[in-house]
This record gives C-alpha cells, structure tokens and sequence, in this order.
C-alpha cells in the first residue's frame, strides 16, 4: 500500500505548492499562451473563465475590492467639489457619467466656478485627458475580436478609464480574446457604479468628513495606481517606461504646470521605448 | 420663467463639453488601434507613453501635489507610501491591505502631525 500513498502525496506537495504560490504571488503566474490542446487545436490560456458571460461576471468580481473603494473614494472628493461649487448633484453624476475620467472633471468644475470660456474649458479638459488616446490605442487590439461590429469598441472605449485600463492591461493577455471585452466592461461598469455612488456620498458629506480623513481619501488614489505598478513588473518596457516617468513628472512640473503629462508622457515614454528597443537588439 | 429652464441646463451644457473632449481621445485611439497590428511595435511605444505618463502622474501627486494633500509635509507622504508598500507585499500583494494602510497612515499623521 505504500507506492499509491506516496503518489498520493506527491499530488498534495504539488498542488500546496501551487496554493502557496498563489496565495504569494497574488498574481497568476506569467504564462505565455503558446501550446495548444490537440484535441479541440484551440490555443490555452492560463485564465479562462469558461464563457463570456463569466468572465463579466468574473470582472464584477475583481472591481469588488479595492479598485471599487479607489474610485469610491476618489470620487467623493468630486461630489464635494461639486457641492461646494453651488452645482447640483445632477450636474455632478452627469459629469461622472459622461466624462468618466476624474482630472478632467475637476478641471472643467473649478474653471466653470471661475467663469472660463466654453473654449477655455473644452481646451483645458482635452488637455487634461489626452491620456486617453495612448490607453485607448493599446487596449483595444488586446479586447477586439475581429469581425465584430466597430460600434462595439467605440462603445467600450467610453468606459476606458486608468483603473479599468490598468487592470485590463494585467489581465487580458491571459483569457481567451472573446472573454476580454466582457471581463473589462464588467470591471469598468462595475467601479463606474462605485464612482456614481461616491459622488452621491461627496455631495452629501461635503463639510461633514473631518480633514485628516478626506486627506487620506485623497491619497488612496495615488497609493493604489503605485502598488498596482508595483505588482506587475512582468514586461521590461513596461518597467522602463514607468522608471523614466516617475524620474520625468515631478521635473517637468516644476517647469511647466500645464504641459508637465503630456511631456512626461512623450519625452519619457520615447525614451524607454528606445531604451528597450537598444536592449533587445543586443538580445538582453 | 423658461429662461431660468434654460439656465438651469446650462451646467449640463458645459459638461458635455468636456465630455466631448475627453472622448473625442478615446475615439481617435480606436480609430488608430485599427490600423496598428497587435504584434506592432508602435503599440508598444504607445504603451510606453501611458505608463510613462501614469508613473509621472502618481509620483508628482505624491511628491509635488497640488489641491488638499499639500497640507500635508512631505515626511508623512512617504511615511505613509512606504508603510503602504511594506503591507502590500507582507500581505501577498493584498492591494486592498496595502491602499488601506498607506491611506490610513497619511490620515493619522494629519490627525497628529510629527513634531
């Protein structure tokens, strides 16, 4: 009876050592979906979450947590805003709903306080939210499934947002192509709730919260994007690009207060690509 | 009487506009992700770009902020990024674990600040 009990307990070392690594590592393992299962000449993912419908559900799921009281939190200090403005809190949810993307919604709400030109406005928030497009470019290859209707993406491109993108960004490699796009809108319709909802919760706590607290609720914001980047340093590039940003933004905001992303953006960015690049051509 | 209607629709006006503003980006980025095959590297240059300019973003909130955390002294900033990032990784990479404890730490040295 011995060799069937040692087997046994074989199979028991290996899967704890998967459980521990999970547990550890938090994150999946970082496997490339290269070999395919011959029976159904499918290519596996290490993420598969069985059909679309789950893999919403399974986005739901992961915006419950802290990605839902990050944007809950950064929009209460909106809904304040809003409140100490004299706006209504229609105008406020309306905001959150249209624009999705915070910077730009305070922008627009402190130059509407200051009586700014709809021209002033329109440039200011298009400045502010230009990220957009580079997240936008680099997501959707990763969601789209050809042959599908392109009123699609632009649809889901409206919920593209940092949180939702960054997540997306760690994910979606790993599930089959079809569970991506459910998986992102899940999870971003998800934390847009979690926002409507903190904007509800600002507007009506404005004055209300003391200062040590709405100061640490302000700081969640940057505290998560840090450890977000912090536990996913599986791509070089990636690396590289947030090294030469972390090195370029506070640099260039001491030069320029309104230009300050954009060049971080660009003149960082370029330089990390070129660095990558010169690396991979020596084969590092 | 209509004109105080109006009036009051005005601030929604005002917000579709920076509405459109901000997806006018996300539209040119599909329209461009369109022509750019996956494996291109100038989607990696882009990619590049964003989080060049996330890191930048999160980093001078920190360091350099402007609005409310500027009452805040830059000890207790990075008092709180790096008891945030210690609890991230003792708890196995818990974001949850980790957010609450940086924020928690940056309320409480605002609460009673360091002499």
């Amino acid at each position: 009876m011995a060799p069937p009990r040692r087997h046994r307990i074989d199979i028991g070392g290996q899967e704890r050592q998967g459980w521990r690594r999970v547990i550890r590592r938090g994150l999946p393992p970082p496997v490339k979906p290269t070999h395919s299962d011959p029976k159904t000449s499918a290519q596996c993912y290490p993420v598969d979450h069985g059909s679309p419908y789950r893999a919403a559900l399974a986005g739901m799921r992961e915006a419950c947590g802290a990605p839902a009281l990050v944007l809950g939190a950064s929009y209460l200090g909106f809904g304040s805003l809003v409140r100490e403005t004299g706006l209504s809190l229609g105008v406020g949810l309306f905001s959150t709903i249209s624009t999705w993307a915070l910077p730009g919604q305070i922008a627009l709400v402190e130059l509407y306080a200051l009586g700014a030109s709809v021209v002033a406005i329109f440039i200011a928030v298009a400045l502010t939210n230009a990220r957009m497009m580079p997240m936008t470019i680099t997501l959707m290859p990763l969601l789209r499934v050809p042959g599908r209707p392109h009123w699609r993406n632009y649809l889901a491109a409206h919920l593209v947002a940092v949180t939702g993108w960054a997540v997306a960004m760690i994910r979606c490699p790993d599930m089959p192509p079809a569970q991506r796009m459910p998986f992102f809108v899940g999870f971003a319709g998800t934390i847009l709730g979690a926002a409507l909802a903190g904007t509800v919760a600002g507007f009506l706590l404005s004055g209300v919260v003391p200062v040590a607290v709405s100061l640490g609720l302000v700081f969640v914001n940057p505290m998560y994007f840090m450890l977000l980047f912090l536990g996913d340093l599986r791509h070089r590039g990636r690396v590289l690009a947030l090294v030469c940003g972390a090195v370029a933004g506070p640099l260039f905001h001491l030069v320029t207060p309104t230009w300050d992303l954009l060049l971080t953006g660009v003149i960082g960015g370029v330089l990390a690509f070129a660095i990558d690049r010169q690396l991979r051509r020596r084969h590092v | 009487m209509s004109d105080t209607g109006w009036a009051a629709l005005w601030p929604y006006g005002v917000v579709l506009v920076g509405a459109a503003a901000t997806y006018i980006w996300r539209a040119l980025g599909v329209a461009l992700s369109g022509r750019i095959r996956a494996d291109s590297p100038v989607l990696d240059l882009f990619g590049c770009i964003a989080y060049a300019l996330l890191a930048g973003l999160v980093v001078r909130m920190i360091v350099l902020p402007v609005g409310p955390l500027q009452a805040t002294g830059m000890g207790s900033r990075l008092a709180a990024v790096a008891l945030g990032i210690a609890a991230f990784f003792i708890f196995r990479r818990n974001l949850l674990v980790g957010v609450a404890t940086g924020a928690v730490t940056l309320a409480a040295l605002a609460f009673w600040p360091p002499p």
